[in-house]
């Protein structure tokens, strides 16, 4: 039987989705108006976007941020696929308390890892620059891969590995030719979720940056701070295409393979 | 099973290291007072929880507390039929609602933020359209109020509302709708007594996430709420970066997850106790 919603929660939800694009949308549209005061259309242009790619500042903080959301990516994947795949090999007790554990940086307030790594890094004397940044985002974006890949995994059962085994392959064998192949776009879906978080991550990267360290998001930040640019704008747009991007691509890759049960984009 | 202890080696250093060992140090940091020139001195004081009863704090920390409290309600009244509508549309409307969902979570908050400041400044997009239609003479003064910092918080948590509980609903088995509608009962105690209950761990979930999200969050006070409004997490943010006070920063971030965990606990257990409650009316 199909259960007709009330007509009102349509309305609603229309509404809501205005209320959520609106805002949204003003920026990419503001990101082409030429005028640099007003808030009237005042013409289309390109020419935020061409100071911003002479801009010193925002190329400084493009690098950078390209520089960690690498690294970080890398290493987040390594730590958070072996973390995934070791796991499922353990026994139950360890299981549950190293679940929680991988799961702890998801839950922690961004606020509260960003200033607890300050600490960390000032009691051992670490300078604040990008690798103590890349350090910050490798911990936090290193769940979401667990989390990705954990997923996968579970989709794909324990039967063919154990099939490859039986028919006498190697542990390494079964992992190279089983095991890997599997999981594999589940694990370009989480290095890609993770390059997106370290692309956009502020809260953390705010406390552990240093002075030349300067991501992104917090050159956004500084500005912001001081009022409304269209340039910002730009940047913003820049942004929020790059991320919208990635994420579809992470989705994609995550339902990629056949029989496969579907996932659906939920970071949570 | 030896080789699996073996890999999951570098993951947990990594994590003993970079999450757990810094969080103690907070912890301890928290115990410790501050020399003249704000470095930190290895020695026991409660100064830093005592400075937090001076009355200035206090009251920052009400107003904080009142905002999250009052975000997570709002979030929640608006996120609930959309999540409802969602999880009962047909498939092609699910799919398309929950991308259109999602987005957003994945845009910069500090995007999302910065997005109001050209809705809500003086020469604003609402201040120019309200005085197009003349409905009003003079721009409204609606950036760095607190129905600014309160807007911007709920339209940030949206997605951390709308997701959870529309998992909840997702997986609930309909059937039950059908046998109560078969019994009788009318659409609104179908809901009352079979959705809003079966719902119950998402609500909880989207309502932690808000409230802790909002708490933690001192970047939308700063952009919308100019000055004027100051949250417990932007006196955290300042005194370490700016006033250089750890124990006492660290007092605060204790005091922070303190109170979330204690609310969460409150919480949980409020709605446990209406759950037994309605299950032993109906028994």
């Amino acid at each position: 039987m199909k259960r007709k919603s009330h007509p009102l929660l349509g309305i609603h939800s229309v509404l809501m989705m205005i209320f959520i694009y609106v805002p949204i949308l003003l920026i990419i549209i503001y990101s082409f108006n030429n005028t640099r005061l007003s808030g009237d259309w005042e013409g289309f242009t390109f020419d935020w976007y061409a100071s911003l790619m002479t801009d010193d500042h925002v190329l400084e903080a493009l690098m950078n941020s390209l520089t960690v959301g690498i690294v970080s990516t890398i290493v987040a994947t390594l730590l958070g696929t072996v973390g995934a795949l070791s796991l499922r090999g353990l026994g139950r007790r360890w299981k549950g308390s190293m679940n929680g554990l991988m799961y702890l940086p998801v839950i922690i307030p961004d606020i509260i890892m960003g200033l607890s790594l300050l600490v960390l890094f000032n009691q051992m004397h670490v300078p604040l620059g990008k690798a103590t940044v890349i350090i910050a985002h490798i911990t936090f974006s290193m769940s979401y891969v667990y989390v990705v890949v954990t997923a996968r995994l579970a989709g794909m059962g324990k039967q063919l590995e154990e099939a490859a085994a039986d028919l006498g392959a190697t542990p390494w064998q079964t992992f190279r030719h089983v095991t890997w192949p599997q999981i594999f776009p589940g694990v370009i879906s989480g290095a890609l979720i993770a390059f997106t978080m370290s692309l956009d991550d502020f809260m953390v990267s705010f406390f552990v940056a240093g002075p030349s360290s300067t991501t992104l998001p917090i050159y956004i930040y500084g500005q912001v701070k001081r009022g409304i640019s269209p340039e910002i704008n730009a940047l913003c747009t820049l942004l929020i295409v790059v991320s919208v991007v990635l994420i579809l691509l992470a989705q994609f890759f995550l339902n990629r393979g056949k029989g496969q049960k579907k996932h659906k984009m939920l970071p949570i | 099973m030896r080789r699996s202890k073996l890999l999951i080696t570098p993951v947990l250093l990594w994590l003993a290291l970079f999450l757990l060992v810094p969080m103690v140090i907070v912890v301890v940091m928290s115990l410790m007072s501050r020399d003249t020139l704000g470095n930190v001195v290895f020695h026991f004081s409660l100064n830093g929880y005592k400075t937090f009863f001076d009355s200035l704090y206090l009251g920052i920390y009400w107003d904080t507390l009142v905002l999250s409290v009052v975000t997570t309600v709002v979030c929640l009244l608006v996120s609930y039929p959309l999540a409802y509508f969602i999880a009962n549309a047909s498939p092609r409307v699910q799919t398309w609602g929950l991308v259109l969902i999602t987005i957003p979570f994945w845009i910069n908050f500090l995007i999302r933020t910065y997005a109001w400041v050209l809705l809500l400044r003086t020469q604003g997009v609402v201040n120019t359209l309200l005085i197009h239609f003349g409905w009003i003479q003079e721009p409204l003064q609606m950036l760095y109020t607190k129905g600014a910092v309160l807007l911007g918080m709920v339209y940030n948590f949206i997605p951390f509302m709308v997701l959870p509980i529309y998992v909840a609903l997702e997986q609930m088995d309909k059937r039950l709708l059908d046998a109560a509608s078969d019994l009788g009962a009318t659409r609104w105690k179908a809901f009352r007594h079979i959705t809003l209950p079966q719902s119950k761990s998402g609500i909880m979930t989207g309502c932690v996430l808000v409230y802790v999200s909002t708490t933690g969050m001192f970047v939308v006070t700063d952009i919308l709420g100019g000055a004027k409004s100051t949250m417990i997490s932007n006196i955290i943010q300042q005194q370490y970066l700016g006033a250089r006070n750890w124990p006492f920063g660290s007092a605060l971030s204790v005091i922070f997850v303190i109170t979330s965990l204690i609310l969460i606990l409150l919480f949980n257990r409020a709605m446990q106790s209406r759950a037994d409650r309605a299950k032993e009316g109906r028994a």
